[in-house]
């Protein structure tokens, strides 16, 4: 199953390789891993997209409290979560092409954030399945290039993670 | 501008603070090789005069030695290497350190910080090239960060599970000044081990261990880290259980106990490993069911038991099997506790059912599953010259290995009474440990016998070090077991790969009588079973001598009992079994 996992690791340099490296080592899954900062300059907030069975997960999430560098680990998936993706699509848009494009981009919320002679870049926010949702809408021809941030991810209401 | 480079009053430079710190921490023997990179540290330690510098010949060794003492000693190792080439060799002493959760700072050299990332000369990535086998590495790169650097260094390696931490540090930093401040504590909010383990839990424990038919104790190397030995024989006492120890557990709880059924695992004995399949109640100490130890995990779980697990390190737990009561906290306080409770609680263990469970393991104790054919005159049994070294060091000695058959015959053959007796890789199993671990043990304990039980491969692995224990008069015994063979690969050969002996001959071999006599030791070659006793006990009669024995031992000579891989804990092969040989490739077939 898939598992979103939060952590909060000291903003040290080679952080994000230990991470990295342990989910290498122990052939764990990666399906995306997102870091940046927190609004404590000392501590880095990492959410990475995981899956296996229960078991696999308990070790990763053993595994990484285990590296000294990490402060805390929630699985998100233990309780009411939000998950965010952006991601930025550039599509042909020419002819009939350009009403169609930006129709479909409005049926998910996107933002048109760049128009060229024969391209749209589209910018869209939601679950990773609603971002897959939005690429399957589309004509596979049509799609220029991708670019995907990887999820973030929160915990619902007072659930927070914190030091 | 940083100023850092120019002394002021009260300051010392890094290298100084570095030495400051090693005394600080009550470091007594730093295992080292030289080098640029640490050559201001090399001239600070020059001038000190706290600890004592064991100049090895190869990093490998310097690494291994430092472990080899914490084993013994239960401080922790320190080693000191070069940038690029010194800190690669010491790799495989850090991995292997790693692999068996030993205490140990190694301090490597780094090129000066401007160079980091130019492909300086000697330059590599230490912090990355280390990082899946330490417990954790630091790359300093302020001179005043060192002391809390090496602060946290000891902390993290001795604390919770003990690990290697590697300290790298470049040229540049060594030389400029600071002020230094040793650290009291440290305090790391990512970093906080438990100790005590859950009461609830433990009682839960306590009960079901009361409640057990059929019970077992299986410790292994954490319950010796952790120094639980006598709480344990306490505990075991007390409830009247089998006791089992691993490889990495051996002495934990004492050899020549009636309680103890031996050592486990592939190369453990019958009682012990049907005792383990069949028990109904499990308790584990320090141990982690690897795959060496319970084989098959869905055999070993296509019996139900009750499986009550004490261990530090909380992913050590459920990882390989499912365990029922999981206890989290360091062994010493955890058995304390249920000692604790064991004397407080009126009820007692099932006597009747202790007593039909103890007639089955007598009756798998009749199996001898350790005896061998020792009816040769001419030719020398590897087992016989264990069993003799036993008794010609009164089981008293440390007793180093290397990696092969003739560990697991040390394993198997020498009784170990004491923790922190049996020095050997076994996580890693690492070929060349034997020397460098004997040298650890003879620094931490000069009076004691130390013997390095080897093969010709092994040794032939770190045989440099020949020359670091003559200038350091180490007086070790080097008991080489010599089949001319890479004895354990051509015993898988054998069972697995119809006798071809595919590059496991051992050519060439140096006259080791000659080579030990060229460093200034004496050798001894020894040829008959008859004269195994008297040279051992001429060997250790030479307090102040290193001894090489090289002893000729049967060729095809194999470890039994042994669990093919990919089998169960009770389908084992015995020595005694007539068609031992088939019954090998059967079980491959
Ligand atoms: C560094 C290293 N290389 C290879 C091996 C694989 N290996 C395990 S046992 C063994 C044979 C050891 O031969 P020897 O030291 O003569 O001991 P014996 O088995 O003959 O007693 C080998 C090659 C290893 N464990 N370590
Ligand atoms: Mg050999």
């Amino acid at each position: 199953m898939k598992h979103i996992i939060s952590l909060l690791m000291e903003n040290e340099a080679g952080a994000l390789s230990r991470v990295a490296g342990l989910f290498s080592a122990r052939g764990y899954n990666i399906e995306s891993l997102t870091v940046a900062p927190t609004e404590d300059a000392t501590l880095s907030r990492m959410t990475i997209v995981t899956s296996g069975s229960d078991d696999v997960i308990e070790q990763i999430i053993k595994q990484l409290n285990k590296l000294v560098d990490v402060v805390k680990v929630l699985d998100l998936n233990d309780g009411r979560h939000i998950e965010r993706e952006l991601m930025l699509v550039k599509v042909k848009a020419t002819g009939a092409l350009r009403d169609e494009m930006k129709r479909i981009s409005d049926i998910f919320r996107g933002r048109i954030i760049d128009v060229a002679d024969g391209s749209y870049t589209i910018e869209l926010t939601g679950s990773g399945s609603k971002l897959d949702a939005f690429l399957e809408a589309l004509d596979k021809t049509v799609i220029l290039e991708t670019v995907r941030t990887g999820a973030s991810g929160i915990g619902r209401g007072d659930r927070i993670l914190k030091v | 501008m940083d100023q850092s480079n120019q002394q002021k009053v009260g300051q010392i430079s890094g290298a100084e603070i570095i030495m400051r710190c090693l005394h600080e921490e009550k470091v007594k023997f730093v295992f080292g090789y030289p080098g640029g990179a640490v050559l201001h540290i090399y001239d600070a330690l020059f001038k000190q005069k706290d600890f004592k510098h064991i100049l090895v010949r190869h990093e490998q060794a310097a690494v291994h030695a430092a472990d080899a003492f914490s084993r013994a000693t239960g401080e922790v190792g320190v080693a000191l290497v070069t940038s690029g080439p010194g800190a690669t060799n010491a790799v495989t002493g850090i991995a292997t350190a790693y692999m068996d959760s030993i205490p140990m700072v190694v301090i490597s050299g780094q090129v000066p910080t401007a160079a980091i990332g130019m492909d300086a000369f000697q330059e590599v990535d230490m912090v990355g090239v280390t990082r899946p086998c330490v417990k954790h590495n630091f790359l300093i790169k302020d001179v005043r960060d060192i002391a809390m650097t090496m602060k946290k260094a000891f902390y993290i390696a001795a604390s919770g599970r003990p690990g290697p931490v590697v300290v790298d540090i470049p040229k540049d930093i060594t030389a400029e000044f600071a002020e230094y401040n040793y650290p009291k504590s440290v305090e790391m909010r990512s970093y906080t081990p438990v100790i005590k383990g859950h009461s609830g839990q433990i009682k839960k424990a306590v009960k079901i261990l009361l409640d057990a038919k059929r019970p077992m104790i299986y410790s292994g190397g954490g319950l010796v880290l952790g120094d639980a030995s006598n709480e344990l024989v306490k505990l075991a006492r007390t409830l009247g259980y089998p006791v089992t120890n691993t490889l990495m557990g051996l002495g934990g709880y004492p050899a020549t106990d009636k309680q103890n059924l031996g050592m486990l695992g592939m190369h453990g004995t019958y009682e012990a490993n049907n005792a383990m399949q069949e028990c109904d109640v499990l308790l584990a100490v320090g141990a982690r069911f690897d795959d060496r130890v319970i084989g098959n995990p869905e055999h070993f779980l296509s019996v139900p038991r009750t499986i009550i697990h004490i261990d530090v390190d909380p992913s050590s737990i459920s990882k390989r099997v499912k365990v029922d009561v999981p206890i989290v906290g360091h062994v010493q306080s955890v058995l304390s506790e249920m000692n604790e409770l064991l004397a407080s609680e009126s009820k007692k263990p099932d006597a009747s059912a202790l007593k039909s469970w103890w007639a089955r393991i007598d009756d798998w104790r009749t199996k001898k599953s350790l005896s061998y054919d020792d009816s040769s005159t001419s030719i020398i049994k590897p087992q016989y010259v264990i069993e003799k070294l036993w008794e010609v060091t009164k089981g008293d000695a440390y007793v180093t290995s290397d990696v092969g058959q003739h560990q697991m015959w040390a394993a198997q053959y020498y009784k170990f009474d004491k923790p922190r007796r049996w020095i050997n890789s076994g996580g890693l199993g690492t070929m060349g440990v034997g020397l460098p671990y004997a040298m650890g043990c003879q620094l931490a304990d000069p009076k004691a016998q130390v013997a390095c039980v080897t093969g010709e491969g092994s040794i032939q692995m770190n045989i440099q070090e020949l020359s670091t224990c003559k200038q350091f008069h180490l007086p070790i015994k080097v008991i080489l077991l010599n089949n001319r063979y890479l004895g354990m690969v051509r015993q898988w050969q054998e069972f697995f790969y119809e006798n071809r002996y595919s590059e496991s001959y051992m050519d060439s071999l140096p006259d080791f009588v000659k080579l030990a006599e060229s460093y200034g030791h004496v050798g001894m070659d020894i040829e008959k079973p008859a004269d195994v006793e008297g040279a051992l006990k001429e060997a250790f009669a030479m307090k102040d001598r290193f001894v090489f024995m090289n002893f000729l031992t049967d060729q095809k000579e194999n470890v039994f009992p042994m669990i093919p891989n990919g089998k169960g804990l009770s389908e084992m092969i015995l020595g005694s079994d007539p068609n031992k040989d088939d019954a090998a490739n059967e079980i491959e077939g």
